[in-house]
């Protein structure tokens, strides 16, 4: 099968990988590229798990393909920290437990800072209808609705 | 056999040479758009290769135009953008409302008007609304470009009229006369992420005096393809789409549905709520247009 040469930016990062003309971006990002943090969980487009944000958009990385990629900004959920230190976003998902199994919270980070550099404000129900491509097997959905909210009003007012 | 390929053809005369080239050679070529259909089906059983023809990189199927007499949106448009654009919204607010009802917000940041129309699908939230609206297929192929109402788009469940060398460029809908409005409603069991039951999409021009000249309705979920209901918008036509007037454009969808039985929805639950839908729509696009 042919390769494809894919010229992308990943996190900032310019990478260059090879894949094939049929492969997902999710699957060349794992297995090309070797970031991991992008998770499977359904491959159809319906749990989120695998949610990047390409061009400023967030998108289901399982239902697009790596060849679409070419010459396209990627953010991954390895690209949310800042250096060393964790996003808001992450110390709060991890302040109120806002996961246990934790594959389905690449995606939903990744989804919650989409939204946040959109509308660093929203109110409940926003986040709720943002986040319903995104599902969570383990948690229920308060407490990661909980951490969104707390981590956008550090954005807002940080300590 | 061959390979998986995939191009990116940058305009309309190169996108139609790779699909005229693979149908005179007996080869597989599909057309992505936004791929929220198309990846999903890549998964399944139908593993045979194919070249992925990305129609996303041509002006004319990402150009959105809203022009004094005519509204014409690309085919691959992703309805997150068209969302975001606050006159089309306003002009064509029922078709919008169509578009966002479409999964989640990462499929909205890919799916497009082309690619639910093209998949075909009986239950495709965006067709009945841009029936309503008046909807002009844009195609091109080898022969040029040819238009065809959207009400004679789809041919059964999954197939429509283009051929093997065709593509869909855009979507042209007239520009709405004053006082008109248009609205789309579906059923689903659940809030969000769902497939139809039933949907329906109206459209309503009233007069100065509030009686309504011009109408159209489109049903979706309840027949092989998303259906133009004629009846449906003459009972509307020289009333002031009143509860009379909605139920009897309601009845006239429940007749003009023929529905299947499945676990979504039985027969005469899918004919009931799709005269529901009608009514409840047809309402909204009445007040829509009396505010407009
Ligand atoms: C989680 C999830 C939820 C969904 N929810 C809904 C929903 O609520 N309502 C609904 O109606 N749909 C829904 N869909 C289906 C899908 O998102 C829509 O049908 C969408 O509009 C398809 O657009 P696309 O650009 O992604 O199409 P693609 O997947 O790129 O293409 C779809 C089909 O059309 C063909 N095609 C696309 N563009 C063209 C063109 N310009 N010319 C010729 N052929 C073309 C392709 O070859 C393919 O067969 C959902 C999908 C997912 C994964
Ligand atoms: S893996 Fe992509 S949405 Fe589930
Ligand atoms: S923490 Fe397990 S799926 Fe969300």
């Amino acid at each position: 099968m042919s390769k494809m040469h894919i010229h992308t930016t990943i996190n900032g990062d310019q990478v260059d990988f090879l894949g094939s003309p049929q492969q997902s971006l999710l699957d060349a990002l794992r297995d090309e590229v070797g970031k991991l943090g992008t998770k499977e969980g359904c491959g159809t487009g319906d749990c989120g798990a695998c949610s990047v944000i390409v061009d400023g958009r967030l998108v289901c990385s399982c239902l697009m393909l790596a060849a679409e990629a070419e010459g396209a900004e990627i953010t991954t959920i390895e690209g949310i920290a800042d250096g060393d230190g964790l996003h808001p976003l992450q110390e709060k998902f991890l302040e109120h437990a806002a996961l246990q199994c934790g594959v389905c919270t690449p995606g939903f980070i990744v989804a919650a800072k989409a939204l946040l550099d959109r509308d660093p404000n929203p109110d409940e129900r926003t986040i709720r209808y943002w986040l319903a491509g995104n599902l969570c097997r383990c948690t229920g959905y308060d407490k990661i609705v909980r951490a969104v909210q707390d981590a956008a009003e550090q954005l807002a007012h940080p300590a | 056999m061959g390979e998986f390929a995939y191009v990116a053809p940058r305009n309309v005369a190169d996108a139609v040479g790779v699909l005229q080239d693979h149908a005179n050679n007996g080869r597989r070529a599909q057309v992505l758009a936004g791929g929220t259909d198309l990846l999903v089906q890549l998964r399944g059983l139908d593993k045979a290769p194919r070249t992925i023809v990305d129609v996303k990189k041509i002006e004319e199927t990402n150009r959105l135009d809203i022009g004094g007499d005519e509204i014409y949106i690309g085919a691959a448009i992703p309805s997150a953008i068209l969302n975001e654009n606050q006159e089309l919204k306003s002009l064509l607010p029922g078709l919008i409302e169509a578009a966002d009802l479409i999964g989640s917000t990462q499929i909205q940041g890919r799916a497009s008007l082309g690619g639910n129309l093209c998949n075909s699908s009986p239950a495709a939230d965006t067709i009945p609304a841009m029936i309503a609206d008046r909807g002009i297929c844009v195609i091109a192929g080898s022969g040029g470009e040819r238009e065809v109402p959207v009400e004679d788009f789809c041919t059964g469940v999954g197939t429509n009229v283009m051929t093997g060398d065709e593509f869909l460029l855009g979507l042209k809908f007239p520009r709405p006369p004053a006082n008109s409005g248009d609205a789309y409603l579906r059923f689903i069991p659940r809030t969000e992420m769902d497939i139809a039951v039933a949907g329906a999409g109206v459209s309503v021009t009233l007069d100065g005096g509030g009686t309504c000249t011009a109408a159209r309705v489109g049903i979706g979920a309840v027949a092989p393809t998303p259906l133009l209901v004629a009846d449906a918008a003459a009972a509307l036509v020289g009333t002031a789409v009143d509860d009379d007037a909605l139920a009897a454009a309601g009845a006239a969808c429940s007749t003009a549905a023929s529905p299947i039985n499945d676990k979504r929805g039985t027969v005469e639950y899918r004919r009931k709520v799709v005269a529901v839908l009608c009514r409840r729509a047809g309402a909204i696009a009445r007040d829509r247009a009396l505010a407009a």
